[in-house]
């Protein structure tokens, strides 16, 4: 069975990698990690077969939006967590209070896998029921994306010109002004 | 064949690591990086749920959420930019006043 082994490491690889992005104190290795994690998470959609979303998510994701974080990362300089005094003195950051996130987090998780794992109906192959032909066409992709979900494409475009604007307006120097 | 629930208890995980992620780290870049972690774990659920259901519209609302994503983090980015240079801190918790 060497997709549902491929399965398993790919989510491995993922679920590994997101657990040290939120484990790291530099966010320069939480990037990168970051960017192994959407390369994991692209093989399950060639898996689910959906590879035009797998190319997307690796050129847009781990390509145009984690370079963007990565200018950030090295624009500011920034310094590292618990650089300030004031900062290793808060409250939050009392030994214990950090266990019992992590603990309530872990418990979030025990929980969901088992509610989703007893769900009937959710138990079924992901592929069974339809053949690979009918969602992986970029072809009728395109076909549903540009006649029933034109409004929304168009929203899209205004949405990014707007962030575009915005972001410019948002990083502008003071004097500049 | 690997059942749908073991695709959607994959994208729970990775929802609640990123969930964790905004409420353990005090990094504003770190923070975001965790909402792009919770982003993508719905992406997940939105894919598996169209492959199960043999319907493209799973993977269209992918696309939008991956342009919502870019957006967000374009805005999201400047804030920590302009916040930065005020204070020099990354700090959540540096950021107490409502205007300079």
């Amino acid at each position: 069975m060497p997709e549902t082994l491929l399965f398993y490491v790919l989510a491995g690889v993922a679920i590994a990698a997101s657990v040290l992005v939120i484990g790291q104190r530099n966010p320069m290795y939480s990037v990168m990690l970051l960017i192994a994690s959407f390369g994991a998470l692209a093989g399950l959609y060639i898996q689910l077969d959906a590879p035009f979303v797998a190319v997307a998510q690796i050129i847009i994701y781990a390509g145009a939006i984690m370079v963007l974080f990565l200018f950030v990362v090295m624009l500011l300089n920034a310094p590292q967590e618990d650089a300030a005094a004031w900062d290793r003195a808060h409250p939050l950051r009392q030994p214990g209070v950090l266990t019992f996130g992590t603990l309530l987090a872990a418990l979030l998780i025990v929980e969901l896998v088992w509610a989703l794992g007893r769900t009937l109906g959710l138990a079924a192959p992901v592929a069974g029921r339809v053949g690979p032909a009918t969602v992986s066409s970029v072809r009728e992709l395109g076909r549903v994306l540009f006649t029933d979900h034109m409004f929304a494409f168009e929203a899209t475009s205004v949405l990014i010109l707007v962030a575009m604007v915005g972001a410019v307006v948002l990083a502008r120097r003071e004097e500049d002004r | 064949m690997i059942p749908l629930n073991h695709y959607l208890i994959v994208s729970a995980i990775l929802f609640t690591i990123g969930s964790a992620g905004v409420f353990l780290r005090r990094n504003l870049i770190t923070i975001l990086l965790s909402v792009e972690i919770m982003l993508n774990a719905v992406n997940l659920s939105f894919v598996a749920f169209g492959r199960a259901a043999g319907d493209v519209n799973g993977q269209i609302i992918t696309f939008f959420v991956i342009t919502v994503a870019a957006a967000e983090a374009a805005v999201g980015l400047a804030l920590v930019i302009a916040l930065f240079r005020h204070k020099e801190s990354l700090n959540p918790d540096a950021f107490t006043s409502l205007r300079w």
